[in-house]
């Protein structure tokens, strides 16, 4: 989706801030927002695209004054209400429906520790060889769409170079909308900025992006 | 509170958006507060769970995790290669692994060469070597800035480069991350790994600081 989020090379923002000996969370909330984002996906209502696109959907006013944290919390209120794990109603009266009964087999402590190494790969086997290789000049999309994906707003329709084959990995634009993760190789291609951003850019200057073979069609 | 069907606060115009969360309280604290009862309540979260995961990134898994790696690359060529290589088994062979940091990738610094690492379309992170991000790299100003005007941004950072060093940014779009493996400072010829490691700082593992020689280290040395 042309949304907010999609921010490379938006002018206009100003100066980093940044902090020196920066902790892991500035509040207890922060924290606590990131102990709920996480335990609350083991219900498995949902896939990290999703999980972004939710975020992506949120008005472009709030995306861009909420903090961090405030944006995963309203993300995940708003897809726990998607999903069915709770209601509209919980969220306004902040107690569960008369009648319900808890919910059985919530992940105790030990369980996230005990699944973090192992992460979430989203490399798949898949029968058809890469179409591209290390060195081919590929073209972008020129468009995108209004769901979710992940080619960003500068590098559509834009000209680069292979550097890198990731083998085939799950595809955030069918994953996002539950649809399957309907694989398809992934490439890092190599823009220069010049592409990117015109002449006045600096000579010396690249970027790469993860492209999707989908997104991408060999440069004549 | 009625909510009813008025639109109850700023979401600007010409959005219908009513989204649940817009339902909670404004102070962030309570409305963690309020759903963390709820989610509590219903069975679907433990709060000993929500502790032991604040507990790990704020404990375990942080940017030491990947100094460890770094300070080993500097010191054993072997392992370096197997790094650049295939980072994913490089730092499992460290014992660091796993979410967000599935398929690794480790870019090398060179006299010739600066990488440096952002997400643009939000603000992925490779979490079992960095920890969880600093919030300037989650700021729209980094994420909007640093693909177009890289050497402005680190400037902001005091790192400036030459003129003919490339400067390669890489934009997370996908479930690959990278971790910048800096340069091994002039100096440390004498420093064990351990020592090297405690010289690896965050910001030179996301390309925007770079690893300052042990004379000349850290903010408010003497040295200088």
């Amino acid at each position: 989706m042309d949304g907010v989020h999609d921010l490379g090379g938006v002018e206009g923002f100003g100066p980093l801030p940044i902090e020196i000996d920066e902790p892991a969370f500035h509040h207890e909330w922060e924290g606590r927002v990131m102990g709920m984002y996480l335990l609350m996906s083991f219900w498995g209502t949902w896939n990290t695209d999703y999980g972004r696109h939710v975020i992506e959907r949120l008005p472009p006013s709030d995306y861009l004054s909420m903090t961090y944290y405030e944006k995963w919390l309203a993300g995940l209120v708003n897809k726990s209400v998607e999903t069915g794990l709770i209601t509209r109603d919980e969220v306004a009266t902040g107690s569960p429906a008369s009648g319900t009964e808890p919910a059985v087999g919530a992940p105790g402590e030990g369980v996230f520790r005990a699944v973090f190494p192992k992460g979430s790969p989203t490399e798949r086997p898949v029968d058809a060889p890469p179409q591209f290789a290390v060195g081919d000049r590929v073209r972008t999309d020129a468009h995108g769409h209004s769901g979710h994906t992940r080619l960003p707003g500068y590098a559509r329709g834009k000209v680069g170079e292979v550097v890198l084959l990731h083998g085939a990995h799950v595809f955030p634009d069918s994953n996002a909308a539950m649809a399957g993760e309907d694989p398809h190789h992934l490439y890092t291609v190599k823009f220069a900025a010049r592409e990117l951003w015109g002449p006045s850019a600096d000579a010396g200057h690249s970027v790469t992006v993860d492209v999707w073979e989908p997104h991408l069609v060999p440069a004549t | 509170m009625g909510h009813d069907h008025e639109h109850h606060h700023s979401h600007g115009h010409g959005h219908d958006h009513d989204d649940p969360h817009s339902l909670l309280p404004s102070e962030p604290a309570l409305r963690v507060k309020a759903i963390e009862s709820l989610l509590v309540e219903k069975g679907l979260v433990d709060r000993g769970a929500i502790d032991e995961i604040i507990e790990m990134f704020s404990e375990e898994i942080g940017p030491q995790n990947g100094a460890q790696v770094v300070a080993r690359a500097w010191t054993d060529p072997e392992y370096r290669e197997r790094l650049l290589e295939d980072a994913t088994a490089a730092i499992l062979e460290l014992g660091f692994s796993g979410m967000q940091g599935e398929h690794m990738v480790a870019v090398e610094n060179t006299d010739d060469r600066h990488n440096v690492v952002v997400c643009t379309l939000c603000s992925c992170y490779p979490w079992p070597v960095l920890g969880v991000p600093p919030v300037w790299y989650k700021s729209a100003d980094y994420r909007a800035r640093v693909v177009r005007d890289p050497r402005g941004v680190l400037a902001e950072f005091d790192v400036t480069l030459d003129d003919d060093v490339e400067i390669q940014v890489w934009d997370s779009t996908s479930e690959i991350r990278y971790l910048v493996v800096p340069q091994r400072p002039a100096g440390t010829d004498d420093m064990s790994e351990a020592e090297l490691a405690e010289l690896v700082t965050r910001d030179s593992m996301i390309g925007t600081g770079l690893v300052a020689s042990p004379a000349s280290a850290g903010p408010g040395s003497a040295a200088d």
